[in-house]
Protein backbone atom coordinates (compact mmCIF):
# COMPACT_ATOMS: atom_id res chain seq x y z
CA UNK A 1 0.00 0.00 0.00
CA UNK A 2 2.87 2.37 0.74
CA UNK A 3 5.69 1.40 -1.54
CA UNK A 4 7.59 4.57 -0.75
CA UNK A 5 7.75 4.44 3.06
CA UNK A 6 9.85 1.60 4.37
CA UNK A 7 11.60 3.30 7.22
CA UNK A 8 10.67 5.80 9.88
CA UNK A 9 13.60 5.49 12.23
CA UNK A 10 16.16 6.04 9.48
CA UNK A 11 14.15 8.58 7.48
CA UNK A 12 15.09 12.19 7.02
CA UNK A 13 12.25 14.46 8.02
CA UNK A 14 13.61 17.52 6.26
CA UNK A 15 11.08 19.18 3.97
CA UNK A 16 11.82 18.31 0.35
CA UNK A 17 11.52 20.97 -2.35
CA UNK A 18 8.52 19.21 -3.92
CA UNK A 19 6.64 19.51 -0.64
CA UNK A 20 6.68 23.29 -0.98
CA UNK A 21 4.93 23.08 -4.33
CA UNK A 22 1.33 22.98 -3.04
CA UNK A 23 1.94 26.11 -0.98
CA UNK A 24 3.60 27.98 -3.83
CA UNK A 25 0.72 27.03 -6.14
CA UNK A 26 -1.84 28.07 -3.53
CA UNK A 27 -0.20 31.47 -3.01
CA UNK A 28 0.25 32.00 -6.75
CA UNK A 29 -3.41 31.14 -7.33
CA UNK A 30 -4.38 33.83 -4.86
CA UNK A 31 -2.81 36.49 -7.08
CA UNK A 32 -3.47 34.92 -10.49
CA UNK A 33 -7.13 33.94 -10.12
CA UNK A 34 -8.83 36.59 -7.97
CA UNK A 35 -12.21 35.60 -9.42
CA UNK A 36 -11.90 32.02 -8.24
CA UNK A 37 -11.10 32.59 -4.60
CA UNK A 38 -14.36 31.19 -3.29
CA UNK A 39 -13.79 28.00 -5.28
CA UNK A 40 -10.20 28.13 -4.04
CA UNK A 41 -11.30 28.36 -0.40
CA UNK A 42 -13.66 25.44 -0.96
CA UNK A 43 -10.80 23.41 -2.40
CA UNK A 44 -8.58 24.20 0.59
CA UNK A 45 -11.32 23.25 3.05
CA UNK A 46 -11.97 19.98 1.27
CA UNK A 47 -8.25 19.23 1.15
CA UNK A 48 -8.28 19.52 4.93
CA UNK A 49 -11.21 17.12 5.13
CA UNK A 50 -9.69 14.63 2.68
CA UNK A 51 -6.38 14.84 4.55
CA UNK A 52 -8.19 13.78 7.72
CA UNK A 53 -9.74 10.90 5.79
CA UNK A 54 -6.33 9.83 4.51
CA UNK A 55 -5.09 9.70 8.08
CA UNK A 56 -7.67 7.03 8.99
CA UNK A 57 -7.95 5.15 5.71
CA UNK A 58 -4.49 5.47 4.27
CA UNK A 59 -2.37 5.46 7.39
CA UNK A 60 -4.40 3.63 10.01
CA UNK A 61 -6.17 1.26 7.62
CA UNK A 62 -9.59 2.10 9.11
CA UNK A 63 -12.09 2.03 6.27
CA UNK A 64 -14.93 4.44 6.95
CA UNK A 65 -17.88 5.69 4.95
CA UNK A 66 -19.11 8.07 7.58
CA UNK A 67 -16.40 10.65 7.85
CA UNK A 68 -18.68 13.49 6.77
CA UNK A 69 -20.35 13.15 10.19
CA UNK A 70 -17.37 14.82 11.86
CA UNK A 71 -17.20 17.49 9.18
CA UNK A 72 -20.90 18.21 9.75
CA UNK A 73 -20.50 18.21 13.53
CA UNK A 74 -17.74 20.80 13.19
CA UNK A 75 -19.81 22.85 10.76
CA UNK A 76 -22.86 22.85 13.04
CA UNK A 77 -20.80 23.54 16.15
CA UNK A 78 -19.41 26.71 14.58
CA UNK A 79 -22.82 27.70 13.19
CA UNK A 80 -24.73 27.07 16.42
CA UNK A 81 -22.15 28.95 18.49
CA UNK A 82 -22.65 31.97 16.28
CA UNK A 83 -26.40 31.81 15.68
CA UNK A 84 -27.52 30.74 19.17
CA UNK A 85 -24.79 31.74 21.58
CA UNK A 86 -23.44 34.89 19.97
CA UNK A 87 -19.90 33.48 19.98
CA UNK A 88 -18.69 34.95 16.73
CA UNK A 89 -14.93 34.77 17.10
CA UNK A 90 -13.74 32.48 14.28
CA UNK A 91 -10.74 31.03 16.11
CA UNK A 92 -12.81 30.23 19.18
CA UNK A 93 -15.39 28.52 16.96
CA UNK A 94 -12.64 26.64 15.20
CA UNK A 95 -11.23 25.36 18.47
CA UNK A 96 -14.69 24.39 19.72
CA UNK A 97 -15.59 22.62 16.46
CA UNK A 98 -12.35 20.65 16.46
CA UNK A 99 -12.80 19.67 20.10
CA UNK A 100 -16.43 18.58 19.75
CA UNK A 101 -15.72 16.54 16.61
CA UNK A 102 -12.69 14.99 18.30
CA UNK A 103 -14.73 13.98 21.35
CA UNK A 104 -17.47 12.47 19.19
CA UNK A 105 -14.77 10.64 17.24
CA UNK A 106 -13.37 9.32 20.51
CA UNK A 107 -16.75 8.24 21.85
CA UNK A 108 -17.86 6.49 18.69
CA UNK A 109 -14.38 5.17 17.93
CA UNK A 110 -14.28 3.30 21.24
CA UNK A 111 -17.16 1.13 20.03
CA UNK A 112 -16.84 1.19 16.27
CA UNK A 113 -13.14 0.32 16.10
CA UNK A 114 -13.65 -2.99 17.88
CA UNK A 115 -14.97 -4.18 14.55
CA UNK A 116 -13.35 -4.26 11.14
CA UNK A 117 -14.17 -4.80 7.49
CA UNK A 118 -17.77 -4.60 6.40
CA UNK A 119 -19.12 -4.30 9.93
CA UNK A 120 -16.97 -1.27 10.50
CA UNK A 121 -18.12 0.33 7.25
CA UNK A 122 -21.76 -0.28 8.15
CA UNK A 123 -21.30 1.15 11.64
CA UNK A 124 -19.63 4.31 10.38
CA UNK A 125 -22.44 4.70 7.87
CA UNK A 126 -25.01 4.20 10.61
CA UNK A 127 -23.41 6.79 12.86
CA UNK A 128 -23.35 9.38 10.13
CA UNK A 129 -26.99 8.56 9.31
CA UNK A 130 -27.86 9.16 12.97
CA UNK A 131 -26.07 12.51 12.95
CA UNK A 132 -27.92 13.49 9.79
CA UNK A 133 -31.26 12.60 11.32
CA UNK A 134 -30.52 14.48 14.51
CA UNK A 135 -29.58 17.58 12.50
CA UNK A 136 -32.71 17.14 10.40
CA UNK A 137 -35.06 16.83 13.37
CA UNK A 138 -33.54 19.35 15.81
CA UNK A 139 -34.86 22.23 13.72
CA UNK A 140 -34.80 24.80 16.49
CA UNK A 141 -31.04 24.31 16.78
CA UNK A 142 -30.01 23.46 13.25
CA UNK A 143 -32.73 24.90 11.02
CA UNK A 144 -33.41 21.36 9.78
CA UNK A 145 -33.72 20.93 6.05
CA UNK A 146 -33.68 24.69 5.51
CA UNK A 147 -30.22 24.92 6.95
CA UNK A 148 -28.90 27.15 9.68
CA UNK A 149 -28.86 30.80 8.71
CA UNK A 150 -28.13 33.88 10.75
CA UNK A 151 -24.52 32.80 11.12
CA UNK A 152 -22.29 35.84 11.41
CA UNK A 153 -18.59 35.72 11.95
CA UNK A 154 -16.45 38.37 13.61
CA UNK A 155 -13.21 39.49 11.95
CA UNK A 156 -10.28 37.12 12.51
CA UNK A 157 -8.21 38.32 15.50
CA UNK A 158 -10.58 41.30 15.49
CA UNK A 159 -8.95 42.64 12.37
CA UNK A 160 -9.42 40.58 9.16
CA UNK A 161 -13.01 40.78 7.95
CA UNK A 162 -14.51 38.06 5.76
CA UNK A 163 -14.95 39.94 2.48
CA UNK A 164 -17.26 39.47 -0.47
CA UNK A 165 -14.49 38.26 -2.77
CA UNK A 166 -13.32 35.56 -0.47
CA UNK A 167 -9.78 36.90 0.00
CA UNK A 168 -9.84 36.51 3.76
CA UNK A 169 -11.61 33.17 3.55
CA UNK A 170 -8.97 31.88 1.15
CA UNK A 171 -5.95 32.97 3.16
CA UNK A 172 -7.54 31.94 6.45
CA UNK A 173 -8.31 28.45 5.11
CA UNK A 174 -4.81 28.25 3.68
CA UNK A 175 -3.29 29.16 7.04
CA UNK A 176 -5.36 26.55 8.90
CA UNK A 177 -4.54 23.91 6.28
CA UNK A 178 -0.85 24.74 6.56
CA UNK A 179 -0.79 24.35 10.33
CA UNK A 180 -2.73 21.07 10.21
CA UNK A 181 -0.57 19.74 7.37
CA UNK A 182 2.50 20.41 9.47
CA UNK A 183 0.99 18.67 12.49
CA UNK A 184 -0.11 15.66 10.42
CA UNK A 185 3.27 15.44 8.75
CA UNK A 186 4.98 15.55 12.13
CA UNK A 187 2.65 12.91 13.51
CA UNK A 188 3.24 10.59 10.57
CA UNK A 189 7.00 10.77 11.03
CA UNK A 190 6.81 10.20 14.77
CA UNK A 191 7.05 6.87 16.61
CA UNK A 192 3.27 7.03 16.68
CA UNK A 193 3.20 7.22 12.88
CA UNK A 194 5.65 4.34 12.69
CA UNK A 195 3.41 2.27 14.94
CA UNK A 196 0.44 2.98 12.66
CA UNK A 197 2.49 1.59 9.78
CA UNK A 198 3.20 -1.42 11.97
CA UNK A 199 -0.48 -1.97 12.69
CA UNK A 200 -1.31 -1.74 9.00
CA UNK A 201 1.48 -4.10 8.08
CA UNK A 202 0.91 -6.77 10.72
CA UNK A 203 -1.56 -6.31 13.52
CA UNK A 204 -0.74 -9.65 15.18
CA UNK A 205 2.94 -8.78 15.42
CA UNK A 206 2.05 -5.34 16.77
CA UNK A 207 0.10 -7.00 19.59
CA UNK A 208 3.01 -9.40 19.94
CA UNK A 209 5.32 -6.51 20.83
CA UNK A 210 2.93 -5.23 23.45
CA UNK A 211 1.21 -2.46 21.51
CA UNK A 212 -2.30 -1.63 22.61
CA UNK A 213 -3.50 -1.58 19.04
CA UNK A 214 -7.07 -0.63 19.69
CA UNK A 215 -6.17 2.31 21.87
CA UNK A 216 -3.88 3.63 19.16
CA UNK A 217 -6.56 3.32 16.51
CA UNK A 218 -9.02 5.22 18.70
CA UNK A 219 -6.37 7.91 19.14
CA UNK A 220 -5.79 8.42 15.44
CA UNK A 221 -9.51 8.22 14.73
CA UNK A 222 -10.20 11.00 17.25
CA UNK A 223 -7.43 13.16 15.84
CA UNK A 224 -8.77 12.67 12.35
CA UNK A 225 -12.32 13.46 13.48
CA UNK A 226 -11.03 16.66 15.07
CA UNK A 227 -9.38 17.73 11.83
CA UNK A 228 -12.57 16.98 9.90
CA UNK A 229 -14.37 19.16 12.46
CA UNK A 230 -11.95 22.03 11.81
CA UNK A 231 -12.70 21.72 8.09
CA UNK A 232 -16.43 21.83 8.84
CA UNK A 233 -16.03 25.00 10.88
CA UNK A 234 -14.10 26.61 8.04
CA UNK A 235 -16.95 25.81 5.65
CA UNK A 236 -19.49 27.42 7.98
CA UNK A 237 -17.34 30.48 8.46
CA UNK A 238 -16.63 31.05 4.79
CA UNK A 239 -20.26 30.41 3.71
CA UNK A 240 -21.92 31.91 6.81
CA UNK A 241 -24.42 29.08 6.45
CA UNK A 242 -24.70 25.39 7.30
CA UNK A 243 -26.87 22.91 5.41
CA UNK A 244 -27.66 19.23 5.91
CA UNK A 245 -25.43 18.27 2.99
CA UNK A 246 -22.43 18.93 5.26
CA UNK A 247 -23.40 15.66 7.00
CA UNK A 248 -24.63 13.53 4.11
CA UNK A 249 -23.56 10.16 2.76
CA UNK A 250 -22.88 11.80 -0.54
CA UNK A 251 -20.12 13.86 0.97
CA UNK A 252 -18.54 10.83 2.67
CA UNK A 253 -18.47 9.06 -0.68
CA UNK A 254 -17.28 12.09 -2.56
CA UNK A 255 -14.27 12.70 -0.33
CA UNK A 256 -13.32 9.04 -0.66
CA UNK A 257 -13.38 9.51 -4.44
CA UNK A 258 -11.13 12.56 -4.10
CA UNK A 259 -8.69 10.61 -1.95
CA UNK A 260 -8.58 7.64 -4.32
CA UNK A 261 -8.15 10.01 -7.23
CA UNK A 262 -5.14 11.67 -5.62
CA UNK A 263 -3.60 8.57 -4.05
CA UNK A 264 -4.35 6.92 -0.69
CA UNK A 265 -1.75 7.06 2.06
CA UNK A 266 0.46 9.58 0.35
CA UNK A 267 -0.25 12.72 2.36
CA UNK A 268 -0.22 14.85 -0.81
CA UNK A 269 -2.84 12.67 -2.51
CA UNK A 270 -5.42 14.70 -0.60
CA UNK A 271 -4.07 17.90 -2.13
CA UNK A 272 -3.91 16.82 -5.74
CA UNK A 273 -7.01 14.60 -5.73
CA UNK A 274 -9.25 17.19 -4.13
CA UNK A 275 -8.03 20.01 -6.35
CA UNK A 276 -8.36 17.91 -9.51
CA UNK A 277 -11.82 16.69 -8.57
CA UNK A 278 -13.27 20.05 -7.60
CA UNK A 279 -11.74 21.93 -10.52
CA UNK A 280 -12.92 19.26 -12.96
CA UNK A 281 -16.35 19.38 -11.37
CA UNK A 282 -16.44 23.19 -11.64
CA UNK A 283 -15.36 23.22 -15.28
CA UNK A 284 -17.53 20.29 -16.36
CA UNK A 285 -20.55 21.74 -14.60
CA UNK A 286 -20.12 24.96 -16.54
CA UNK A 287 -19.73 23.28 -19.93
CA UNK A 288 -22.14 20.38 -19.48
CA UNK A 289 -24.54 21.50 -16.78
CA UNK A 290 -26.74 18.45 -17.26
CA UNK A 291 -24.36 15.55 -17.44
CA UNK A 292 -21.14 16.67 -15.81
CA UNK A 293 -21.32 13.73 -13.43
CA UNK A 294 -20.63 11.50 -16.41
CA UNK A 295 -17.33 13.30 -16.90
CA UNK A 296 -16.41 12.81 -13.22
CA UNK A 297 -17.32 9.14 -13.58
CA UNK A 298 -15.12 8.67 -16.63
CA UNK A 299 -12.25 10.41 -14.83
CA UNK A 300 -12.58 8.03 -11.90
CA UNK A 301 -12.85 4.90 -14.03
CA UNK A 302 -9.75 6.03 -15.92
CA UNK A 303 -7.78 6.54 -12.71
CA UNK A 304 -8.75 3.22 -11.15
CA UNK A 305 -7.98 1.35 -14.36
CA UNK A 306 -4.82 3.04 -15.49
CA UNK A 307 -3.41 4.77 -12.46
CA UNK A 308 -3.40 2.49 -9.42
CA UNK A 309 -2.33 4.59 -6.51
CA UNK A 310 -4.14 7.61 -7.94
CA UNK A 311 -2.59 10.55 -9.71
CA UNK A 312 0.43 10.51 -7.42
CA UNK A 313 0.88 6.78 -7.98
CA UNK A 314 0.82 7.41 -11.73
CA UNK A 315 3.38 10.17 -11.30
CA UNK A 316 5.59 7.82 -9.28
CA UNK A 317 5.57 5.07 -11.89
CA UNK A 318 6.11 7.63 -14.67
CA UNK A 319 9.22 9.06 -13.02
CA UNK A 320 10.46 5.54 -12.27
CA UNK A 321 10.03 4.63 -15.94
CA UNK A 322 11.77 7.84 -17.06
CA UNK A 323 14.66 7.17 -14.73
CA UNK A 324 15.05 3.65 -16.09
CA UNK A 325 14.84 4.93 -19.68
CA UNK A 326 17.54 7.52 -19.00
CA UNK A 327 19.83 4.91 -17.48
CA UNK A 328 19.47 2.62 -20.48
CA UNK B 1 12.92 -19.18 44.41
CA UNK B 2 9.75 -18.63 42.41
CA UNK B 3 10.10 -19.93 38.88
CA UNK B 4 10.06 -17.39 36.02
CA UNK B 5 6.91 -18.94 34.65
CA UNK B 6 4.58 -21.39 36.26
CA UNK B 7 1.54 -23.13 34.82
CA UNK B 8 -1.01 -24.92 36.98
CA UNK B 9 -3.70 -27.25 35.67
CA UNK B 10 -4.01 -25.60 32.29
CA UNK B 11 -6.86 -26.94 30.16
CA UNK B 12 -8.18 -26.04 26.79
CA UNK B 13 -10.28 -27.87 24.26
CA UNK B 14 -11.73 -27.11 20.86
CA UNK B 15 -15.09 -28.82 20.93
CA UNK B 16 -14.45 -32.46 21.74
CA UNK B 17 -10.75 -32.17 20.96
CA UNK B 18 -8.65 -31.71 24.08
CA UNK B 19 -5.51 -29.78 23.18
CA UNK B 20 -4.30 -28.94 26.67
CA UNK B 21 -5.02 -31.52 29.35
CA UNK B 22 -4.25 -30.36 32.90
CA UNK B 23 -0.76 -29.16 32.13
CA UNK B 24 1.50 -28.38 35.09
CA UNK B 25 4.74 -26.80 34.08
CA UNK B 26 7.55 -24.70 35.48
CA UNK B 27 10.15 -22.63 33.70
CA UNK B 28 13.09 -21.78 35.97
CA UNK B 29 14.93 -18.48 35.84
CA UNK B 30 17.55 -18.48 33.13
CA UNK B 31 16.18 -21.78 31.83
CA UNK B 32 17.04 -23.31 28.47
CA UNK B 33 14.03 -25.49 28.22
CA UNK B 34 12.83 -27.35 25.14
CA UNK B 35 9.28 -28.42 24.47
CA UNK B 36 9.04 -31.34 22.09
CA UNK B 37 6.36 -33.68 20.90
CA UNK B 38 4.92 -35.13 17.73
CA UNK B 39 2.74 -33.11 15.40
CA UNK B 40 -0.61 -32.37 16.97
CA UNK B 41 0.75 -32.82 20.49
CA UNK B 42 -0.52 -29.35 21.43
CA UNK B 43 2.79 -27.48 21.45
CA UNK B 44 1.53 -24.48 19.51
CA UNK B 45 -1.64 -24.38 21.57
CA UNK B 46 0.46 -24.34 24.71
CA UNK B 47 2.54 -21.44 23.39
CA UNK B 48 -0.58 -19.53 22.41
CA UNK B 49 -2.02 -20.09 25.86
CA UNK B 50 1.19 -18.78 27.45
CA UNK B 51 1.40 -15.79 25.14
CA UNK B 52 -2.25 -14.89 25.58
CA UNK B 53 -3.49 -15.49 22.07
CA UNK B 54 -5.74 -18.25 23.42
CA UNK B 55 -7.75 -18.27 26.64
CA UNK B 56 -7.57 -21.38 28.81
CA UNK B 57 -10.77 -23.14 29.88
CA UNK B 58 -9.24 -23.76 33.26
CA UNK B 59 -5.93 -23.36 35.07
CA UNK B 60 -3.59 -20.54 35.95
CA UNK B 61 -0.48 -18.97 34.50
CA UNK B 62 1.92 -17.18 36.82
CA UNK B 63 4.75 -14.92 35.77
CA UNK B 64 7.22 -14.39 38.63
CA UNK B 65 4.48 -15.59 40.95
CA UNK B 66 1.91 -13.11 39.63
CA UNK B 67 -1.27 -14.35 37.99
CA UNK B 68 -1.41 -13.27 34.34
CA UNK B 69 -4.08 -15.73 33.21
CA UNK B 70 -6.54 -12.99 32.37
CA UNK B 71 -4.16 -10.54 30.72
CA UNK B 72 -4.27 -9.89 26.97
CA UNK B 73 -1.35 -10.80 24.72
CA UNK B 74 -0.17 -7.19 24.62
CA UNK B 75 -0.27 -6.80 28.40
CA UNK B 76 1.68 -10.04 28.86
CA UNK B 77 4.38 -8.63 26.63
CA UNK B 78 4.52 -5.57 28.82
CA UNK B 79 4.94 -7.86 31.86
CA UNK B 80 7.90 -9.58 30.22
CA UNK B 81 6.81 -12.46 28.01
CA UNK B 82 8.34 -12.18 24.55
CA UNK B 83 7.79 -14.63 21.75
CA UNK B 84 8.68 -15.45 18.20
CA UNK B 85 6.19 -16.98 15.81
CA UNK B 86 6.39 -20.33 14.09
CA UNK B 87 5.82 -18.73 10.71
CA UNK B 88 7.41 -15.36 10.23
CA UNK B 89 5.17 -12.68 11.63
CA UNK B 90 7.05 -9.56 10.68
CA UNK B 91 6.50 -6.07 9.36
CA UNK B 92 7.26 -7.17 5.85
CA UNK B 93 7.05 -3.78 4.22
CA UNK B 94 9.31 -2.06 6.71
CA UNK B 95 13.08 -1.95 6.97
CA UNK B 96 14.91 -4.38 9.26
CA UNK B 97 15.83 -1.62 11.69
CA UNK B 98 12.24 -0.40 11.90
CA UNK B 99 11.04 -3.91 12.73
CA UNK B 100 13.26 -3.95 15.77
CA UNK B 101 12.83 -0.26 16.62
CA UNK B 102 9.05 -0.65 16.79
CA UNK B 103 9.47 -3.27 19.51
CA UNK B 104 12.03 -1.21 21.42
CA UNK B 105 9.91 1.94 21.18
CA UNK B 106 6.94 0.00 22.47
CA UNK B 107 8.94 -1.28 25.44
CA UNK B 108 10.40 2.15 26.22
CA UNK B 109 6.94 3.65 26.04
CA UNK B 110 7.83 6.22 23.39
CA UNK B 111 5.70 4.78 20.63
CA UNK B 112 2.75 6.98 21.55
CA UNK B 113 4.78 10.13 20.97
CA UNK B 114 3.40 12.38 18.27
CA UNK B 115 5.58 15.43 18.06
CA UNK B 116 9.14 14.22 17.71
CA UNK B 117 10.36 12.44 14.61
CA UNK B 118 11.04 8.74 15.00
CA UNK B 119 14.50 9.34 13.54
CA UNK B 120 15.25 11.77 16.39
CA UNK B 121 14.80 9.02 18.98
CA UNK B 122 18.48 8.11 19.14
CA UNK B 123 18.04 5.91 22.23
CA UNK B 124 15.73 3.61 20.25
CA UNK B 125 17.93 3.55 17.16
CA UNK B 126 21.12 2.85 19.10
CA UNK B 127 19.62 -0.07 20.95
CA UNK B 128 18.19 -1.46 17.72
CA UNK B 129 21.60 -1.21 16.07
CA UNK B 130 23.28 -2.96 18.98
CA UNK B 131 20.86 -5.87 18.59
CA UNK B 132 21.32 -5.98 14.83
CA UNK B 133 25.06 -6.00 15.29
CA UNK B 134 24.81 -8.90 17.71
CA UNK B 135 22.76 -10.85 15.19
CA UNK B 136 24.93 -9.91 12.22
CA UNK B 137 22.13 -8.00 10.57
CA UNK B 138 23.65 -4.54 10.80
CA UNK B 139 24.57 -4.35 7.12
CA UNK B 140 20.93 -4.99 6.28
CA UNK B 141 19.36 -2.36 8.52
CA UNK B 142 17.80 -0.51 5.60
CA UNK B 143 16.66 -3.59 3.71
CA UNK B 144 12.93 -4.16 3.56
CA UNK B 145 12.14 -7.42 5.37
CA UNK B 146 10.29 -9.10 2.53
CA UNK B 147 13.46 -8.81 0.41
CA UNK B 148 15.48 -10.86 2.91
CA UNK B 149 16.17 -14.58 2.54
CA UNK B 150 14.07 -16.69 4.88
CA UNK B 151 16.85 -17.49 7.31
CA UNK B 152 17.56 -13.85 7.93
CA UNK B 153 13.88 -13.15 8.33
CA UNK B 154 13.94 -15.70 11.15
CA UNK B 155 16.73 -13.69 12.75
CA UNK B 156 14.64 -10.53 12.52
CA UNK B 157 11.90 -12.46 14.29
CA UNK B 158 14.38 -13.15 17.10
CA UNK B 159 15.69 -9.57 17.08
CA UNK B 160 12.18 -8.21 17.59
CA UNK B 161 11.64 -10.53 20.56
CA UNK B 162 14.97 -9.53 22.11
CA UNK B 163 14.08 -5.87 21.61
CA UNK B 164 11.34 -6.42 24.16
CA UNK B 165 13.97 -7.42 26.78
CA UNK B 166 11.74 -10.25 27.93
CA UNK B 167 12.24 -12.14 31.18
CA UNK B 168 10.65 -15.13 29.52
CA UNK B 169 11.27 -15.77 25.85
CA UNK B 170 9.26 -18.30 23.89
CA UNK B 171 10.82 -19.41 20.62
CA UNK B 172 8.29 -21.22 18.47
CA UNK B 173 10.33 -23.39 16.10
CA UNK B 174 13.03 -20.77 15.56
CA UNK B 175 14.74 -22.76 12.81
CA UNK B 176 11.57 -23.86 11.01
CA UNK B 177 11.83 -23.44 7.28
CA UNK B 178 15.47 -22.40 7.40
CA UNK B 179 17.68 -24.30 4.96
CA UNK B 180 20.19 -26.43 6.88
CA UNK B 181 23.20 -24.48 5.59
CA UNK B 182 21.73 -21.34 7.19
CA UNK B 183 20.52 -22.84 10.45
CA UNK B 184 23.85 -22.06 12.16
CA UNK B 185 22.71 -18.42 12.05
CA UNK B 186 19.83 -19.26 14.34
CA UNK B 187 21.96 -21.53 16.57
CA UNK B 188 24.53 -18.79 17.04
CA UNK B 189 21.88 -16.23 17.86
CA UNK B 190 20.34 -18.43 20.52
CA UNK B 191 23.68 -19.25 22.10
CA UNK B 192 24.41 -15.54 22.45
CA UNK B 193 21.26 -14.69 24.32
CA UNK B 194 21.66 -13.15 27.78
CA UNK B 195 21.93 -15.85 30.43
CA UNK B 196 19.25 -14.39 32.69
CA UNK B 197 16.44 -14.78 30.14
CA UNK B 198 14.35 -17.87 30.70
CA UNK B 199 13.98 -19.47 27.29
CA UNK B 200 11.35 -21.97 26.29
CA UNK B 201 11.78 -23.29 22.80
CA UNK B 202 9.74 -25.58 20.68
CA UNK B 203 11.77 -27.39 18.11
CA UNK B 204 11.63 -30.30 15.74
CA UNK B 205 15.32 -30.16 15.00
CA UNK B 206 16.75 -32.60 17.57
CA UNK B 207 20.31 -31.33 17.05
CA UNK B 208 19.19 -27.93 18.19
CA UNK B 209 17.26 -29.39 21.10
CA UNK B 210 20.10 -31.51 22.44
CA UNK B 211 22.62 -28.77 21.86
CA UNK B 212 20.89 -26.06 23.85
CA UNK B 213 18.32 -27.59 26.15
CA UNK B 214 19.18 -28.21 29.77
CA UNK B 215 15.71 -29.54 30.38
CA UNK B 216 13.19 -31.07 28.03
CA UNK B 217 9.46 -31.47 28.36
CA UNK B 218 7.73 -33.98 26.11
CA UNK B 219 4.15 -33.24 25.18
CA UNK B 220 1.76 -35.79 23.65
CA UNK B 221 -1.97 -35.47 23.07
CA UNK B 222 -2.17 -32.26 25.02
CA UNK B 223 -0.62 -33.72 28.18
CA UNK B 224 2.91 -33.83 29.56
CA UNK B 225 4.41 -37.24 28.88
CA UNK B 226 7.61 -36.65 30.80
CA UNK B 227 10.12 -34.03 31.77
CA UNK B 228 13.81 -34.35 32.43
CA UNK B 229 17.35 -33.69 31.36
CA UNK B 230 18.24 -34.38 27.74
CA UNK B 231 19.90 -37.62 28.81
CA UNK B 232 16.86 -38.82 30.70
CA UNK B 233 14.57 -37.97 27.81
CA UNK B 234 16.80 -39.57 25.23
CA UNK B 235 16.94 -42.83 27.15
CA UNK B 236 13.25 -42.95 28.01
CA UNK B 237 11.61 -45.85 26.28
CA UNK B 238 8.15 -44.27 26.03
CA UNK B 239 9.57 -41.15 24.43
CA UNK B 240 11.61 -43.16 21.99
CA UNK B 241 8.53 -45.06 20.95
CA UNK B 242 6.24 -42.10 20.63
CA UNK B 243 8.49 -39.45 19.40
CA UNK B 244 12.15 -39.96 18.74
CA UNK B 245 11.58 -43.26 17.03
CA UNK B 246 9.19 -41.68 14.61
CA UNK B 247 11.17 -38.61 13.75
CA UNK B 248 14.58 -40.23 13.58
CA UNK B 249 13.55 -43.51 12.18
Amino acid sequence: MHPHISTFYLASVRVRAAELLPWIVALAAFFLFPDFLSLGARILIYILLVLSLDLVIGYAGIVTLGHAAFFGIGAYTAGILSAHFGIKDPLLQLAAAGTVACLVGFGTGLYVLRTSGLTLIMLTLAISALCLEVANKATSWTGGADGLSGVTIAPILGYFRFDLWGKTAYLYSLAVLFVVWWLVRTLLNSPFGASLAGIRDNRTRMEGIGALVNRRLVQVYSISAGIAGLAGALLTQTNQFVGLNALGFELSGEILVMLVLGGVGRLYGAFIGTAAYLIAQDQLAKKFPEDWYLGVGILLVGVTMFARGGLLGALDSLTARLRRALKL
Amino acid sequence: MTPALEVKGLCRSFGALIVADHIDFQLERGARHALIGPNGAGKSTFVNLLAGRLRPDAGRILLDGQDITRLSAAHRVKRGIGRTFQTNTLFRHLAVLDNVALAIAERMGVSGQLFRAASAHQEVIEEARALLTMLNLMALEKTVVRDLPYGQQRLVEIAIALGLRPRVLILDEPAAGVPSHESYLIFDAISQMPADIAILFIEHDMDLVFRFARRITVLASGAILMEGTPKEVESDRKVREIYLGESRG
